[in-house]
C-alpha cells in the first residue's frame, strides 16, 4: 500500500440551506482512495453518496449547498480551498466524472465529436487534427463501432449503452488519476451494464486509474469495488474491504440491507420472505440526536443510549470501521457471555 | 382445468409514421410478435426481458389497455379482444394493474381516499358510507395508515405511494393484477416491504399476477413460472427454478449471467461465465 493516498476526504460536511432549514446532506464523512484502486460508495436515495462525490469536485449547486467543513486533499492539495479557475484544471483532467443518465449529461444539440474534442482540446492543448485522431482512438477504445462516423452523430442517434461509452471516452480522454462514476449503469439494461462495468475495469487497469463508484446496487459493489463505504442518512455507517464487508457485515443497517435483497441464485426465493427494514430513513432537516438508524434498528433499546448519543465510527477489526453500538460480532459475543 | 388467463399468439404492431403535414405510415414495428402463455388462479407468471423486449406492451394488451393487432386473450373463459364498452368495463373489475412509477400514476389533485375509492365509484359499488369503510379497510390491508385518507400523494414517499396504488388495484377484489415494474423505482429496503406485501396479498386473496420486471432477482422471489421475452418473442418459458437453474436458451443464459450478485467471490466466477456468453446478446 502506498504511503499517501491519492484522495483523502476528511470530515467533509456539505449542507443545503433551504427555506425550510438546513439539510445536513453530508455530515462528517472521511475516507481515502489509493492510486489504481476502486472505492464503492453504496447507499439508498438521500444517503448523501452523490452529494459527497459532487463535493469532491466542487460541483454542488451553490447556493443552496455549501461545504461547511472538512477537507478534500487530492494529490497533496485541498480542493475545497481552490478557486473555480484552479478547480477547472483539476476537473476533467485529473479527476473525471460520469453520471447516471448519459442523455442528460450530453448536449443534444452538439455532435459527439464536438463535445469530445472540446474536452480534449481544453485540457491537452492539442491541435485540431491531432485532437480528432485522439477522439477516434478513444471511441475505439471504449468499444464504439465505426468510431470515425460516430463523431458526426448527435447523441440521440445512439443507444443508452453507446452514450454511456461516449461519456466514458470523454472522461478518460485526459487520462485522469481518478474517475468518479455516479450510478454509471443504473439506466442501462443488465447485459449492457455488464459490458460497461467490464469496460471500466479494463480502463482502470490499463491507465492505473483510481475509481469511486457510487451505486445503490450491492451486486455492482461486489463486482467492482476493492473497498466499500456504506452511507446512511449523510454519514458513513460502515467501511471495509469488499470481501470482508460481504462476509462479515457488522452494522445492523448493512446486515438488513443485504437481507432485504432478493437472491438470484436461491431456489427457495419463491416461498421465503425478504427481511424488510421497517420505516424509512430520517429527515435530514432535523436528524435524530443519537444514532440515525436507531428508529429502524432491531437491536436498539432504551438502555443503550442509541437514541441520545451518536455512536462514533470505530475500528472493529483492522480496516473494518463501524458506527453502531450493536455490531454483529459484539452481539454474538454478548449472547455467549449471557447466562442461559 | 383451464387457466384463469390464456393468451394465444398475441401480436401488437405499432405504425411508424413519417411526414410533418401529411402523415403516412411507412412501416410497422412488431412490439409483440406472437406470444402465448397461461396464468393459473393464485399463481404468478414472471415476464422478464430488457427494455424494448415487448413485456410492458404484452401486459397492456392483456388488459386491453392497448388493443392487440391479433391473437386471443381469454380471461375466465371470456374472449377479451372482442369485448367493448360496458362489457369490457365489467371484466376490468376482475383484472387490474399496478404501475411502475408511484409518482406519475396517482393524480396529484386527488386525496388518497378519493384515489382508492375511485374504482368503487366508477363501478357504482356500495353507498358513500360503505365506500368510506372499504377504503379504510384497503389502506389497512396494504399497510398504509388510514388516518391519512385526506392527504395528497405528494406528501408521501415512493413506497407509501406504491401502497396507495396497490390499494386502488385491490378495491374491486380482482382475480388478476398486472404488475408492471412495481418495485423498480423503490430503494432496496422499501422494495422488500412491497414484495412481501404483494406475496401476502396473493395468498390472502388468491390473486394471480402477471409480474413484469427487468430485475431477475426480484422476479424470482415472486414467480411460480417465468417467461423470458426478447424482441417481441417469448424465447423460453417454464417453472421458475428450472429456468433460473437450467436455462435452455443462450439468450436466457446470457441474461442470467449478466446479473451482478452481492457476493464478491461468486461474482468472480460469474464474470468469466458472462464473458463467455457475451457474443450471444451482441446485436
Amino acid at each position: 500500500m502506498s504511503a499517501t493516498p491519492l484522495l483523502e476526504v476528511r470530515d467533509l460536511a456539505t449542507h443545503f440551506f433551504t427555506r425550510e432549514g438546513v439539510v445536513r446532506a453530508v455530515d462528517g464523512v472521511s475516507f481515502s482512495v489509493d492510486r489504481g484502486r476502486t472505492l464503492g460508495l453504496v447507499g439508498e436515495s438521500g444517503s448523501g453518496k452523490s452529494v459527497t462525490a459532487l463535493s469532491i469536485i466542487g460541483l454542488i449547486p451553490q447556493p443552496p449547498a455549501r461545504i461547511v467543513g472538512g477537507e478534500v486533499v487530492f494529490d497533496g492539495r485541498d480542493l475545497t480551498t481552490l478557486s473555480e479557475r484552479e478547480l477547472e484544471d483539476v476537473r476533467g483532467k485529473r479527476i473525471a466524472m460520469i453520471f447516471q443518465d448519459p442523455m442528460t449529461s450530453l448536449n443534444p444539440t452538439l455532435t459527439i465529436g464536438t463535445q469530445l474534442l472540446e474536452t480534449i482540446r481544453r485540457h491537452l492543448h492539442l491541435p485540431k487534427r491531432e485532437a480528432r485522431r485522439r477522439a477516434i482512438e478513444l471511441l475505439d477504445e471504449v468499444g464504439l463501432p465505426n468510431p470515425e462516423a460516430r463523431l458526426d452523430d448527435y447523441p440521440h442517434r445512439l443507444s443508452g449503452g453507446m452514450r454511456q461509452r461516449v461519456m466514458i471516452a470523454m472522461a478518460v480522454s485526459c487520462e485522469p488519476d481518478l474517475l468518479i462514476a455516479d450510478e454509471p449503469t443504473t439506466a442501462l439494461d443488465v447485459t449492457v451494464q455488464a459490458q460497461v462495468l467490464d469496460l471500466l475495469d479494463e480502463l482502470r487497469t490499463q491507465h492505473d486509474m483510481a475509481m469511486i463508484v457510487i451505486t445503490h446496487d450491492m451486486g455492482v459493489i461486489a463486482e467492482v469495488a476493492d473497498e466499500v463505504v456504506v452511507m446512511y442518512a449523510g454519514q458513513i455507517v460502515e467501511q471495509a474491504p469488499v470481501t470482508e464487508l460481504f462476509a462479515r457485515p457488522e452494522h445492523p443497517y448493512t446486515e438488513a440491507l443485504l437481507g432485504a435483497l432478493p437472491q438470484l441464485e436461491d431456489d427457495t426465493a419463491r416461498t421465503g420472505r425478504l427481511t424488510a427494514i421497517p420505516g424509512r430513513p430520517p429527515d435530514l432537516l432535523d436528524p435524530p440526536e443519537g444514532c440515525r438508524f436507531a428508529a429502524r434498528c432491531p437491536y436498539a433499546n432504551e438502555f443503550d443510549g442509541c437514541a441520545t448519543h451518536m455512536p462514533a465510527l470505530r475500528e472493529l477489526r483492522p480496516g473494518h470501521m463501524v458506527r453502531s453500538e450493536h455490531p454483529t460480532t459484539e452481539r454474538a459475543r454478548r449472547k455467549e457471555a449471557a447466562p442461559a | 382445468m383451464t387457466a384463469l388467463l390464456e393468451v394465444r399468439d398475441l401480436v401488437k404492431r405499432f405504425p411508424v409514421k413519417r411526414g410533418l403535414i401529411v402523415e403516412r405510415t411507412v412501416d410497422y414495428v412488431e412490439a409483440v410478435a406472437g406470444v402465448s402463455f397461461d396464468i393459473e388462479a393464485g399463481k404468478t407468471l414472471g415476464l422478464v426481458g430488457e427494455s424494448g423486449s415487448g413485456k410492458s406492451t404484452t401486459g397492456f394488451c392483456v388488459l386491453q389497455l392497448l388493443r392487440p393487432t391479433s391473437g386471443s386473450v381469454r380471461f375466465d373463459g371470456q374472449e377479451l379482444t372482442e369485448l367493448e364498452g360496458e362489457e369490457l368495463r365489467r371484466v376490468r373489475r376482475d383484472a387490474q394493474i399496478v404501475f411502475q412509477d408511484p409518482y406519475s400514476s396517482l393524480d396529484p389533485r386527488m386525496t388518497v381516499g378519493n384515489i382508492v375509492s375511485e374504482p368503487l365509484v366508477v363501478h357504482k359499488v356500495g353507498s358513500r358510507r360503505d365506500r368510506q369503510v372499504r377504503v379504510r379497510e384497503l389502506l389497512d390491508v396494504v399497510g398504509f395508515d388510514p388516518t391519512y385518507v385526506n392527504r395528497y400523494p405528494h406528501e408521501f414517499s415512493g413506497g407509501q405511494r406504491q401502497r396507495i396504488g396497490i390499494a386502488r388495484a385491490l378495491a374491486l377484489s380482482p382475480r388478476l393484477i398486472v404488475c408492471d415494474e412495481p418495485v423498480s423505482a423503490l430503494d432496496v429496503s422499501i422494495q422488500a416491504q412491497i414484495i412481501n406485501l404483494l406475496k401476502d396479498l396473493q395468498r390472502e386473496f388468491n390473486l394471480a399476477y402477471l409480474f413484469i420486471a427487468h430485475d431477475l432477482a426480484v422476479v424470482r422471489s415472486v414467480s411460480d413460472r417465468i417467461a423470458v421475452m426478447h424482441r417481441g418473442h417469448i424465447v423460453e418459458t417454464g417453472p421458475a427454478n428450472e429456468v433460473y437453474e437450467r436455462p435452455k436458451e443462450d439468450y436466457t443464459k446470457a441474461l442470467l449471467a449478466a446479473v451482478p450478485v452481492p457476493d464478491p467471490a461468486r461474482m468472480r466466477e460469474r464474470k468469466s461465465e458472462r464473458r463467455r456468453l457475451r457474443d450471444v446478446v451482441a446485436t
